[in-house]
């Protein structure tokens, strides 16, 4: 008995020096570049506002992860690549636009049109990798599905890399989402407002599909025990590939948003690290919880933005923004550590990570 | 409707677009174009050609067999086999047709003209190519279906010798390199032209394995009573001359093969260095660790810093002088087991999925680490360490008063050859090639598999497997879980220094790119496709993984997207790998059992029973 208290004890002791080190951290970091003063109120909201933009980005492909792990308690982790798919087929149909001028005459409807293309072609990737890859192996080790979602993650990787080719593709400039608005002192670019109101509005279309729908309803049954849902029946093969439409849909538009966002960068491997960062992000909120995933990409994105000029700078560390996505694997890191479940999360998590 | 009885349409139809699939994926891939480049059998068939028609032949055989185990006729399963060749032709028809209408090329970069081209068998005019195009992918599936009607005892043989035929084909250019050293010139030229078989060479391969495989199959199993009737005593010895005479191999391999396939060998000898040791905490102790590359980048830039003679090595930056690569190896070990025990020790309480996205965290942070300014002056950013020498030891002619006799002892024997090589290693002591840096490559994964093969059977290797099965059971009998998870990562993490050190010691300078997820994603690969948990396994995935592609650069250039293919498969159709672990395959078998037995409604659950001992935790 002495000897299992010990035991719990040692790893408890070097866990929480690990988290007073970075707390400690945190706060020199940040004490340290206030008091320098070396950024202005002004340059602190537009890094927010950036870290909104992205953060909601984030959230759209989490969103994604959280519902198939909601459902089927596994990290769909060819869920970049989903969301790659639709960004790297709709870009071929936003230059072609762009080529016709259509997107000068029409800019909603057209930029409607990219993401209508994109959640279609990620919908179709999300499902079909469903079909080939994870229905199968239901049931068997839980090992055995990641692993096919990590071949799935390479496998579709190249796949669009001998498809489309490997050279980085950019958006085409959307003419009215240029500008900015001043908010107190500072400039915020339009697209960013943009990107954060879409984010928003697919966000409460999901929700409204999850809580007011019959359909959303038979996902949340599904969810909670899927035994009984049968019983009640419910066609769970169906439900599970509405989930992945869903997941798809959203990682999709968000492929689009995100080209506007950040129209360069169109590759194969774009969606490698947004995925790894979504997933941070779902985590973050508790995995399984559609609100915390939303809440977690914010969160992410925002302490992405922040954290290299607001600690890392306060450190001495030179040349902070290079270690932006350090920041975001720490961060996952850090959760998985100190709290599984995330912010909003249940204690279930924990139980069957 | 009486056609529907005759003609099982749905079958045709799912099978012939499951195979029409392939060559139009391929083809728009750019795998069709790519592999047209070589020529399997001179002027007779193209890896490219293969891709396309290949698929017809197997879906021909496949639905003649079916029919035929159905009881159908003769005649329609044959028909029903060209059908199926028909159906399989379509879509790639169909690609040259929509190509011809709208060019795909702006948006699917190869659909080329080349490509185009190939698909019609280089014919000028559209009609008579798409008609050949149409009419080949056809006559393969009435071939195939025809397979099917070939008895049992020689349909085997016929398919491990095309087989062959076709692996020989594909290596024929190292065969070439190896002959080079044995066989007169004109020889050479009979059996391999160029970088493909000739027609004659093919013939042979194909008799001589077919009669093989045909004695092996009526004769075999006599041979294995054989064996199993000898006294144990002579069992032990045919063993003993077996083990002799690879070893014998191993140790003249390099010469044998040549400075490039050497390059390959010593690849490959890495990996088995880095699987053998991620195996014990994947396989072993059913820790998935995606980040094994952190100890691979620890041990080589340790290494790089202590042992360059550039600026960024200890010589200029301290005034010492740099350590030697012998004395780097233990510290590099070590360096690597510190590694993987602090970051063994955040990870202690998560399991399967997590763990593994948390040690993939790990290793992209350690990448983004070497790659930062903030680290550069230490361990140089971007532009990586450079200067990083070769090992070396003091040979024959600096121990034994031999300076002056010996470059006559290397001229006299032959200019090239085995011979050659190993005196000059001898008296030089110089490992500064591919070919001499294989013998440290192979004393390192002979001591990686002694200390594995120790440790599996020992108890420290018995509470790993405890553990994978059942963490509450193992701690219940008394295990130290977090010791003994600490342990697993740890030793795991020796390996991984110990190729990181050899490694940077090779190519001489270091990068951070040379330490990206994929190094991680590479062992695991080879780990799981050679069978999770399984030494030998470790050495065929290895061979199969590292080496073929390099062997075959035409696939190095898909050489992800097949590991990608191939980690989907088996997971899909043999999840205990090529060469399984007994323990590993009687417990996959037996979740596979178990969850069968449940009626067939209960597909899309899942909350199947599982087996009490499944492999790693179950789903629930």
């Amino acid at each position: 008995m002495r000897a299992r208290l010990y035991r719990l004890n040692w790893v408890d002791v070097v866990l929480n020096a690990l988290r007073i080190v970075i707390i400690v951290a945190v706060i020199v970091g940040a004490f340290n570049t206030i008091t320098s003063g070396k950024y202005t109120g002004d340059q602190w909201i537009s890094l927010v506002m950036s870290g909104l933009a992205q953060g909601s980005i984030y959230a759209l492909i989490a969103l994604g992860y959280t519902l198939v792990y909601g459902i089927l308690l596994m990290i769909n982790f060819a869920h970049g690549e989903v969301f790659m798919a639709g960004a790297y087929t709709a870009y071929f149909l936003a230059a072609y636009s762009a080529r016709q001028g259509w997107l000068e005459s029409q800019p909603l409807l057209t930029i409607l049109s990219w993401i209508l293309v994109a959640a279609l072609v990620s919908m179709g990737v999300a499902v079909l990798l469903e079909r080939v890859a994870y229905r199968p192996l239901r049931g068997a080790p839980r090992l055995v599905p990641l692993i096919t979602a990590i071949g799935a993650s390479f496998f579709l990787q190249y796949t669009f890399k001998g498809l489309y080719g490997s050279a980085f593709r950019t958006y085409p400039e959307v003419a009215a989402l240029k500008g900015s608005v001043a908010m107190g002192g500072a400039q915020i670019p339009i697209v960013q407002i943009f990107v954060f109101l879409a984010a928003v509005v697919l966000m409460v279309g999901l929700y409204w599909i999850v809580e007011k729908t019959k359909r959303g309803k038979a996902m949340r049954a599904v969810s909670e025990n899927k035994e009984v849902a049968r019983l009640m029946g419910i066609d769970i093969d169906q439900v599970i590939v509405f989930t992945f439409m869903l997941g798809g849909a959203l990682a999709g538009a968000a492929g689009v948003i995100n080209g506007l966002y950040r129209p360069q960068g169109v590759n194969f491997f774009m969606g490698f690290f947004p995925g790894i960062k979504a997933f941070t992000a779902a985590v973050l909120g508790g995995i399984g919880n559609v609100p915390g995933a939303f809440l977690g990409g914010i969160l992410l994105g925002v302490i992405e933005s922040l954290g290299p000029n607001l600690v890392l700078d306060g450190l001495g560390i030179p040349a902070a923004n290079q270690l932006k996505d350090v920041i975001a694997f720490t961060m996952l890191v850090l959760v998985l550590i100190f709290r599984p479940q995330g912010i909003l999360g249940e204690r279930l998590a924990e139980k069957r990570a | 409707m009486r056609e529907n009885r005759t003609f099982q349409w749905r079958l045709l139809l799912r099978f012939g677009l499951l195979a029409g699939i392939v060559p139009l994926y391929t083809a728009a891939i750019g795998m069709v174009e790519v592999f047209n480049a070589r020529e399997v059998v001179q002027g007779l068939l193209t890896l490219g050609e293969m891709l396309v028609v290949f698929p017809s032949l197997v879906v021909g055989y496949l639905t003649a067999l079916h029919l035929r185990r159905d009881g159908s006729n003769p005649v329609t399963a044959l028909a029903s086999a060209l059908v199926t060749g028909l159906i399989a032709s379509l879509p790639v028809a169909l690609l040259v047709l929509i190509n011809e209408a709208v060019p795909l090329r702006g948006m699917f970069v190869n659909v080329t003209p080349a490509l185009i081209k190939i698909l019609l068998f280089e014919q000028e005019q559209m009609l008579t190519g798409l008609g050949l195009l149409i009419g080949a992918l056809t006559l393969a599936g009435g071939l195939g279906g025809l397979a099917a009607f070939i008895p049992e005892r020689f349909r085997r043989p016929l398919i491990t010798g095309l087989v062959v035929v076709i692996l020989s084909g594909l290596l024929s250019e190292f065969i070439k390199q190896i002959l080079q050293q044995f066989v007169s010139r004109n020889a050479l030229r009979q059996i391999v032209k160029g970088k493909s078989l000739t027609s004659q060479a093919a013939g042979a391969i194909f008799a001589v394995t077919y009669l093989i495989s045909l004695f092996w199959i009526s004769k075999g199993q006599d041979v294995k009573s054989w064996y199993n009737r000898l006294p144990a005593t002579g069992q032990r010895q045919s063993r003993r001359v077996a083990n002799t005479v690879l070893g014998l191999f191993l140790l003249i391999l390099p010469w044998i093969m040549g400075p490039y396939l050497s390059e390959v060998i010593d690849n490959v000898g890495l990996y088995i260095i880095m699987g053998l040791g991620l195996n014990i905490a994947v396989g072993w102790a059913g820790l998935l660790d995606l980040g094994y590359v952190t100890n691979f980048a620890v041990g080589a830039y340790i290494t790089g810093v202590l042992i360059s003679t550039g600026p960024l090595g200890i010589g200029a930056r301290l005034g010492i002088d740099p350590l030697n690569f012998w004395m780097i190896i233990p510290i590099a070990i070590l360096a690597a087991m510190f590694t993987g025990f602090i970051f063994a020790l955040p990870v202690l309480r998560m399991r399967g999925d997590y763990l593994a996205i948390a040690t993939l965290g790990f290793g992209e942070i350690i990448r983004l680490l070497a790659l930062s300014d903030w680290l550069k002056p230490y361990i140089g950013g971007a532009q990586g360490i450079l200067f990083i020498t070769k090992p070396d030891l003091p040979g024959l002619a600096e121990l034994l008063p031999l300076a002056d006799w010996a470059p006559s002892f290397v001229e006299m024997s032959q200019k090239k050859g085995v011979l050659n090589g190993l005196l000059k290693l001898l008296f030089y002591g110089e490992f500064s090639g591919p070919q001499e840096l294989y013998y440290i490559i192979l004393a390192g994964a002979l001591l990686v598999l002694f200390v594995a093969i120790r440790l599996n059977n020992s108890r420290t290797g018995r509470q790993w497997m405890a553990m994978r099965e059942d963490e509450d059971a193992a701690s219940s009998v008394g295990i130290n879980i977090t010791l003994t998870k600490v342990l697993a990562f740890t030793v795991s993490a020796a390996s991984g220094g110990l190729a990181g050190a050899i490694f940077a010691s090779k190519v001489g300078t270091i990068f951070p790119n040379s330490f990206s997820l994929l190094v991680s994603i590479n062992v695991l690969s080879l780990i799981i496709i050679g069978g999770m948990g399984s030494i030998p396994g470790i050495v065929v995935g290895a061979l199969a993984l590292i080496g073929l592609p390099e062997l075959l650069r035409e696939f190095s250039e898909f050489r992800l997207l097949l590991y990608g293919a191939l980690l989907v498969v088996m997971m899909l159709v043999r999840p205990e790998g090529l060469w399984p672990s007994p323990v590993i395959r009687r417990e996959m078998l037996s979740v596979e059992e178990e969850s069968e037995e449940p009626p067939p409604s209960d597909k899309g659950t899942t909350e199947t029973p599982q087996a009490l001992h499944s492999l790693w935790e179950p789903t629930d």
